[in-house]
């Protein structure tokens, strides 16, 4: 009996939904094996990593400030994704927003006007869209590979935040820390449930998430997109621009990665640091994936690798386990699930080991 | 009654009961065959009818699910082609296998066991090459030969081995008339030696003019085993089809309307090595017309295509004209308003997207014509109305509006795919292989289809390698080669003698030295 993959007639739609559950078990249980391999009870690391971080409301709240982020860029670079432009430089994208955006507080610093927040929320974006310009203007002249460009932009973006708060945006009473002023009341995000950390950065997410699925679902530029992804010679024939679709793709995705870094430094930040993001650029492609590139799966996915987020904290603490083990999970989620939708358009068969099959 | 006795004994090949599935379809059902020495046979059927799975089988490239091959009287297990080879079996496949940065000769050894490779190599290439009527230069790289040529390569690699079968799949379907004038001449001669061929095709001329014995297929099954002398081509049809096959011509007296679609002295600059520069291409079609475009395969056809329906952009605008009105600089929506449509050969991926559903597919290019878009947003209702629409005047057989373009057989696709540009009414409609891939019945429709709507007043230009549907529908043929067109000739007047040497270039160089 020697199991081989037999290509499935139709793709299957029960295993596109099935597929990230099955990754989910896979990874728990990878999980299970490298905890017991650690020596702790695999019970007990389960419990610190997956249900301890949501016992109380505070636990919840902290789960949606982690997934807001995640979520904005998870849902843009799904829209890119559809279309095979492949940004997986958001972090540098999330980083110039949020310098951008962090230089718009710091020149309005004291001014106590309502105008500030929104102003730094489109300095935010303006910033990320610059950002993400560049790729795509290489992409479509010199036909640059976007994949190379955005992820090497990443580090120029992390080298430029770094150079600003040692330098010019750097506290002048900081006592040369290398962090910019805390930025002032009116330059800080409201929080939307007291008592907590949760700002105002979700109900932007929420709003991402409607907005993408509508723009996918009834916009001719959602439908630009997907026909362009998965046949790009019918998407000319039809008249549509393939060039449009990459500036239009990477500068959304530019653009809510830009506001997701504003949000995290005027949110639960509140000022420039020389790292702003625990990799949520590069987490918000494991998102997409595991939410099926689709605005509401990215919702749920991002609640769940917020979790991851928020468990590997909390190993941390209560069981001495090394950060390291929450990109180890996110890790082998993304792995499983890739492994797991082969089983879309393949299915797992047993044969004989005499029966040779040449095709 | 000698003689059949004879015939008996002379089997070489005897197939029975071969079954062969694939998952969701049975290619090949109960399968018998019986091939003689010395006999051209013929495999006959319509595309999907199963003969490929069938000859890949025979040749150990498939194996069957069940049923028995038997070789010279003797039962066989072919488990690859290495082990068919040795049998004494060889196969012409209908895509070649070649390096084009090679030699023919460097290609010929790539092909052969070592042991077969031997001192005199090159001799024994010119000594078969004279023989049998293959003419070939060794030392010519492939990428510098026509179609023709580089399919006597691979004969020649296969008569280098000496078998006893030889098969060829579909190999007419890119020669020109001349060119497959003179592969007949070789098989006939190869047979005359000795040699079995077993001959796949679907073209019933060829068959009555080379083959002896025909086996046709339908639906995987053989449903009749002929002698081929008995039969007429139209009886021959009517077995390979299931249906009284009706080939009327389509090409009746036609008033010729206005100019709608003229095309001055258009150029197109080659962008890389692969794809062929266009050279001062000039034609004219009226309404109520149909010219038609013959040539063999990677002569511009699809280069020509893309600079009409404005995929790719031209100048100066006044080289095409729709109506009247300049648009080589033009895009595809753009042109789509002035009244073109268009349909590329490649179903998949170009006419279509798989993926998507019939009513996205409906949306693709009727957005434009129809108005499924109002300030960006996509109004699927009056969308799902026009697909449904397409779906009942062409007979489109399908699980409904929601099922995914990929989901339907070729044929249907075709039909469906036919029906949402002739729906929109285009006054151009330029159309590439319309009926490549399709089965017969659905081919009918859809030619019927566009001699309804140039009667109605469109004009109509088609790209086709298929010289029999282009005589059938044209009014009017201009052969593509080399990206140059010839002038256009009144089919009713054109002898198939012509259309040849219009087809390799001949005609237009001819006309250029007289001036």
């Amino acid at each position: 009996m020697i199991p081989y993959l037999e290509k499935r007639a139709e793709h299957s739609q029960t295993m596109v939904y099935l597929s990230p559950f099955i990754a989910l078990a896979l990874t728990m249980l990878g999980g299970i094996i490298l905890f017991s391999m650690l020596g702790k009870s695999p019970t007990q690391a389960m419990h610190a990593f997956f249900v301890a971080p949501l016992t109380n409301l505070y636990g919840w709240a902290e789960l949606g400030v982690k997934a807001s982020p995640l979520v904005l860029i998870g849902v843009a670079l799904s829209i890119g994704f559809r279309a095979g432009v492949w940004n997986i430089g958001a972090e540098g994208q999330l980083t110039l927003g949020a310098i951008c955006g962090g230089c718009v507080a710091l020149w309005f610093y004291q001014v106590d006007s309502v105008f500030v927040l929104p102003l730094m929320m489109i300095g935010g974006i303006l910033g990320g869209m610059f950002w993400a310009s560049i790729p795509a203007f290489f992409k479509t002249h010199f036909n640059a590979n976007e994949i190379l460009t955005s992820l090497m932009l990443t580090y120029v973006a992390l080298l430029l935040l770094s150079l600003l708060v040692h330098g010019p945006l750097r506290d002048p009473d900081g006592f040369n820390f290398p962090e910019s002023r805390i930025f002032h009341e009116a330059a800080t995000l409201p929080i939307i449930l007291s008592g907590t950390r949760l700002h105002l950065g979700a109900i932007f997410a929420l709003i991402a998430v409607g907005g993408i699925w509508l723009l996918l679902s009834k916009s001719l530029i959602g439908f630009q997109v997907k026909v362009i992804g998965q046949a790009p010679a019918a998407g000319r024939h039809a008249g549509f621009s393939v060039n449009r679709i990459v500036w239009f793709t990477l500068l959304l995705g530019g653009g809510l990665a830009g506001l997701a870094g504003i949000f995290e430094v005027s949110g639960p930040i509140g000022q420039l640091l020389p790292s702003i993001s625990p990799g949520y650029g590069f987490t918000a492609i494991i998102v997409a994936f595991v939410g099926r590139l689709h605005p509401v799966g990215s919702l749920f996915a991002g609640l769940l690798i917020a979790l991851s987020y928020l468990g590997g904290e909390n190993a941390q603490i209560t069981l001495n386990l090394p950060i390291a083990v929450t990109g180890v999970f996110q890790g082998m989620l993304l792995f499983f699930l890739l492994a797991c939708d082969v089983l879309i358009r393949y299915r797992i068969r047993f044969s004989s080991a005499s029966g040779l099959r040449h095709d | 009654m000698m003689e059949t006795n004879d015939f008996e004994h002379k089997s070489l090949l005897e197939l029975r009961n071969m079954t062969r599935s694939y998952p969701g379809l049975l290619a090949n059902d109960q399968v018998n065959l019986t091939l003689n020495k010395g006999e051209i046979h013929a495999l006959l059927g319509e595309n999907g009818a199963g003969k490929s799975t069938l000859v890949k089988m025979i040749y150990g490239v498939l194996k069957p699910d069940s049923g028995q091959i038997l070789w010279q009287r003797k039962e066989k297990l072919i488990a690859s082609p290495a082990v068919a080879r040795e049998l004494g079996i060889a196969m012409v496949f209908q895509h070649f296998s070649l390096f084009d940065s090679l030699t023919v000769y460097e290609n010929i050894v790539l092909g052969l066991e070592a042991h077969q490779v031997g001192d005199n190599l090159d001799e024994r290439i010119v000594e078969i090459s004279q023989k049998y009527g293959l003419p070939l230069e060794p030392d010519r790289h492939v990428y510098s030969l026509s179609v023709g040529e580089r399919q006597r390569i691979e004969i020649i690699r296969c008569l280098l081995q000496n078998p006893k079968l030889l098969i060829m799949d579909e190999p007419t379907s890119v020669l020109t008339p001349q060119e497959v004038e003179a592969l007949f001449e070789t098989l006939r001669r190869l047979c005359h030696e000795g040699m079995s061929i077993l001959y796949i095709s679907h073209k019933l001329d060829e068959i009555k003019a080379l083959c002896e014995h025909a086996t046709i297929l339908r639906h995987g099954k053989v449903v009749a085993s002929v002698q081929v002398q008995d039969e007429t081509a139209n009886s021959l049809a009517a077995k390979m089809i299931g249906e009284e096959f009706s080939a009327v011509s389509m090409t009746a007296a036609h008033p010729t309307g206005e100019l709608r679609f003229v095309v001055d002295q258009l150029d197109y600059l080659a962008t890389d090595e692969l794809s062929v520069s266009l050279k001062q291409v000039c034609l004219e079609v009226r309404g109520g017309e149909i010219l038609g475009i013959a040539g063999v395969a990677g002569n511009g056809q699809d280069e020509l295509l893309g600079v009409l329906n404005g995929e790719i952009r031209t100048t100066p605008t006044s080289a095409i004209q729709i109506n009247g009105k300049g648009c080589a600089d033009l895009g595809p929506d753009q042109r789509r308003s002035l009244g073109l449509a268009s349909i590329p050969s490649e179903r998949l991926g170009h006419g279509a997207v798989p993926g998507l559903t019939l009513n996205e597919n409906t949306l693709l290019t009727a957005h434009e014509r129809i108005g499924l878009v109002r300030m960006g947003l996509i109004n699927y209702q009056k969308s799902e109305e026009f697909g449904l629409q397409v779906i009942r005047d062409f007979d489109v057989r399908c699980h409904g509006i929601q099922a995914e373009a990929g989901s339907l057989s070729g044929g249907n696709l075709q039909k469906f795919i036919v029906g949402r540009e002739i729906n929109q009414q285009p006054s151009v409609l330029i159309v590439s292989q319309p009926t490549w891939g399709v089965d017969a019945g659905a081919a009918q429709a859809i030619r019927m289809a566009l001699r309804k709507l140039a009667d109605s007043g469109a004009a109509i230009l088609v790209i086709s390698q298929d010289l029999d549907e282009l005589i059938q529908i044209s009014d009017r043929l201009a052969a593509i080669c080399s990206g140059v067109l010839s002038k256009a000739q009144t089919t009713a007047e054109v002898t198939m003698e012509q259309i040849g040497l219009m087809m390799s270039g001949v005609e237009t160089v001819e006309d250029e030295t007289k001036k």
